[in-house]
């Protein structure tokens, strides 16, 4: 996906500020990381590159440890992240059927995002409530007990 | 603190809340003062009761009734009847799935009956966000204990004698862990505790961290005294907003008591806690990697020695140690390493925390002694298996374990004989399977975690692994031949033998135990195209029963191929070479005609 991000002086304070709350120190890049991720939702070319000269570090260095993270993603979420539970205890119990269907039903790819940006799909590895497996979570909401045949209804909770 | 007759704890744990529990905990509230009992009853959100299947659980002391799947609506009659009225709520007591009947008590619950709850002695009893309910349950009485009596080095020899080992999966004794850190000097010495849970189906850090993080805290304290470190950081998933955010809590309410900061109980003992975010990488519970992304590195494993406790954390000698081995800290200096050690088995001792999950009655969190059998742990305390099916196999130690079947349910489960089993321990995932679980499939499952997680450092595990997951998926899709299996074999064990850390030296180990306790398994995928747990799609043999079809020609019209001929009202057939197994045909089927094998 291309990015339409152009970075803004008003991105670029932001920036500076989250590194000058960590001192500057190339040890704390991980926790500017998540700090800039919070901010903007994901971590596109620009931010990274702003990141890298405040920092005095390479840029190389930074999307090194962004590409090396699960948690660091360069592409914008949509507006309702879903994320499908993929730990073992919701594999055995179906949730492969349940990103099958999400995927049939936005027409898109796990990692995607809907055209007009509502709905992005993804798989995470547990959320630790395996008692309720499979799990799908929508932003915060989480669903238990997921069954593909639910999805349709759970999608249609978002009509925003 | 005032004298309530009756307490109701509501579990807040990620699972419970994710099912209202906070609303229950509002309505019971409400309810409370309605009928004018705020003096005689409390409700307390507590930490994770363990018994996730049947969440969210409202339990009520001191009389230990336990009800099961509350919903908000219950919450009127729960505190009408049982607090006012003292008659229990029948309908919401947990139903024994053999008798079916109601039991009255967690006490007497088959779930409960052979726990026994160390690490998780405060989870699902106090409030996490309340110190002084830890202080309560004898919190803190174990660090003030040491530094009025013993020496560090005393300290150490306590937990050696206990013969505790690290709870993370490697089992390495602490006690010695802690000694040899110690013995390194320098400026500036470190505790990390590893809440880098990264294991999918394992949840008992997080579990520990929400429910008693008091606990953790006050071990790395005491940890810190015996290695002669200031600073402790706990390495956290970014992904348990929960578990940080009582972390951060309970650190903040232990430096207001002065149990953090300086001068540790007039003792000359500084020590203080900082966290460290993880940002999801499954290979960051190696301690190495684990360093280097808390230095804003990659987290990429380097060469031992030099060990994290001679050259760690910025280059200082650190400690690391698991969520669960900490928990155990605090009891080990209350009761005695004597007491700790009569757990167990001979070299393992103590308990294990394991996270029951997959097709089993009872989901959950368990705390069992070392030595206990897997029997008894999935057919006594997890109620046996889902929907009455047979159990198959039941996976321990997560991506970097193995299967365990049939004839491993009588071994007495401990690090030592898990691993003669050909699995491990881990950090304790446990995940059942039953007949319709495809073991040639769960094989590739994990390794798609394996090949995703890999850090890339090191040739046999980057590029190793995905030939591993190419050569099961081929056996998946039916393309496999005999030669893929030996050849399977072969670079797992190469894998094994050339991979620097433990990530790659572990990651062919579901290939390895499922190859040994499912050959044949493999063998019917290769060998007939078939897949006996009828899982792999690409497997299915679809047939019509000749009895049951009328000829009724919906099948035909609905197969994309037309594979399937017959005349009308004649029973019809499919052609095997033709069929694309996409289940069509047994979809529209109104006669349930359509075999699939």
């Amino acid at each position: 996906m291309s990015t339409t991000f152009k970075i803004q002086e008003s991105h670029i304070k932001t920036i500076h500020d989250i590194c000058d709350s960590f001192n500057n120190d190339p040890g704390e890049l991980i926790n500017v990381l998540h700090k800039c991720q919070g901010e903007f939702g994901y971590l596109p070319e620009d931010v990274q590159r702003e990141i890298a000269s405040k920092m005095k570090i390479s840029v190389a260095k930074v999307y090194g440890v962004v590409s090396f993270y699960s948690f660091f993603t360069m592409t914008p979420k949509g507006r309702h992240a879903i994320s499908v539970c993929m730990g073992t205890a919701c594999y055995v119990r179906g949730a492969e059927k349940v990103v099958d269907e999400f995927k049939s039903q936005l027409s898109i790819k796990v990692g995607g995002v809907t055209e007009d940006g509502k709905f992005s799909l993804d798989c995470l590895r547990c959320v630790g409530a395996c008692g309720l497996a499979p799990v799908v979570l929508i932003g915060e909401k989480v669903y238990g007990r997921v069954e593909p045949h639910q999805v349709k209804d759970i999608l249609a909770e978002y009509n925003d | 603190m005032a004298q309530y007759k009756m307490h109701l704890l509501v579990c807040g744990g990620t699972g419970c809340r994710a099912s209202q529990s906070e609303e229950i905990i509002k309505n019971l509230n409400t309810e409370i003062k309605n009928l004018g009992l705020e003096n005689d009853a409390q409700v307390v959100t507590t930490g994770c009761f363990g018994f996730c299947e049947k969440g969210p659980i409202v339990k009520i002391v001191p009389d230990n009734t336990f009800y099961t799947q509350v919903k908000p609506e219950d919450c009127e009659e729960i505190v009408r009847e049982h607090i006012l009225k003292g008659r229990k709520v029948t309908r919401l007591l947990y139903e024994d799935p053999e008798t079916h009947k109601h039991v009255e008590d967690s006490k007497h619950m088959g779930f409960y009956q052979k726990q026994l709850r160390i690490a998780l002695r405060n989870c699902g009893f106090i409030d996490p966000e309340n110190i002084d309910e830890y202080i309560a349950r004898d919190g803190y009485a174990a660090i003030a204990k040491i530094f009025e009596s013993m020496t560090p080095q005393q300290a150490i020899d306590e937990i050696k004698k206990s013969g505790l080992r690290g709870r993370g999966g490697g089992g390495f004794p602490t006690g010695l862990k802690w000694e040899i850190a110690s013995k390194n000097s320098a400026d500036q010495k470190y505790v990390v505790c590893n809440a880098d849970e990264g294991d999918p189906g394992a949840f008992m850090d997080r579990s520990i961290l929400e429910g008693d993080p008091h606990s953790v805290i006050e071990a790395m304290a005491i940890c810190g005294y015996c290695i002669g470190a200031t600073k402790g950081l706990v390495y956290i998933r970014a992904e348990y907003p929960l578990a940080i955010k009582r972390l951060q809590t309970a650190i903040k309410q232990a430096r207001e008591y002065g149990l953090l900061g300086n001068d540790i109980m007039d003792s000359g003992f500084d020590f203080d806690i900082e966290l460290k975010y993880g940002a999801g990488a499954f290979v960051c519970g190696e301690e190495t990697s684990l360093i280097h992304s808390m230095e804003g590195l990659r987290g990429e494993p380097t060469v031992k020695p030099p060990f994290p406790a001679e050259k760690g954390y910025k280059g200082k000698p650190t400690n690391v140690n698991n969520v669960e081995t900490f928990a155990n800290v605090p009891v080990i200096y209350l009761k005695g390493a004597d007491w700790y050690n009569k757990i167990g088995t001979e070299k393992s001792k103590g308990t294990k925390v394991f996270a029951l999950a997959g097709k089993i009655n009872n989901v959950g969190l368990i705390e069992v002694p070392m030595g206990i059998t897997l029997r008894e742990v999935i057919f006594e305390i997890g109620g046996g298996i889902k929907n009455g099916k047979k159990f198959k196999a039941v996976q321990t130690g997560g991506p970097s374990g193995g299967c365990l079947t049939e004839k491993h349910l009588d071994t007495p489960i401990d690090f030592d004989n898990l691993i003669a089993s050909g699995s491990m321990m881990g950090s304790g995932g446990m995940i059942v399977m039953d007949e319709d679980d495809c073991m040639v499939s769960m094989a590739k499952f994990y390794l798609e975690f394996t090949v995703e997680e890999s850090c890339g450092k090191c040739a046999p595990c980057r590029i190793g692994n995905k030939r591993l997951h190419e050569i099961l998926e081929k056996i998946c899709a039916g393309k496999g031949t005999e030669d893929d299996l030996e050849y399977l074999e072969n670079l797992s064990k190469v894998i094994k033998d050339t991979s620097l850390c433990g990530l790659g030296q572990t990651s062919p180990n579901p290939v390895l135990s499922t190859l040994e306790n499912f050959y044949d398994e493999y063998l019917s995928h290769v060998k007939e195209r078939r897949c006996i747990a009828g899982s792999c799609k690409a497997l299915k043999l679809y047939t019509i029963i000749s009895d049951k079809c009328t000829g009724c020609t919906a099948c035909t019209r609905a197969c994309p191929v037309g594979a399937i001929t017959g005349e009308k009202r004649q029973p019809h057939v499919i052609d095997a070479d033709k069929c694309i197994r996409c289940g069509a045909c047994y979809d529209k089927c109104k006669f349930t005609a359509i075999h699939v094998q």
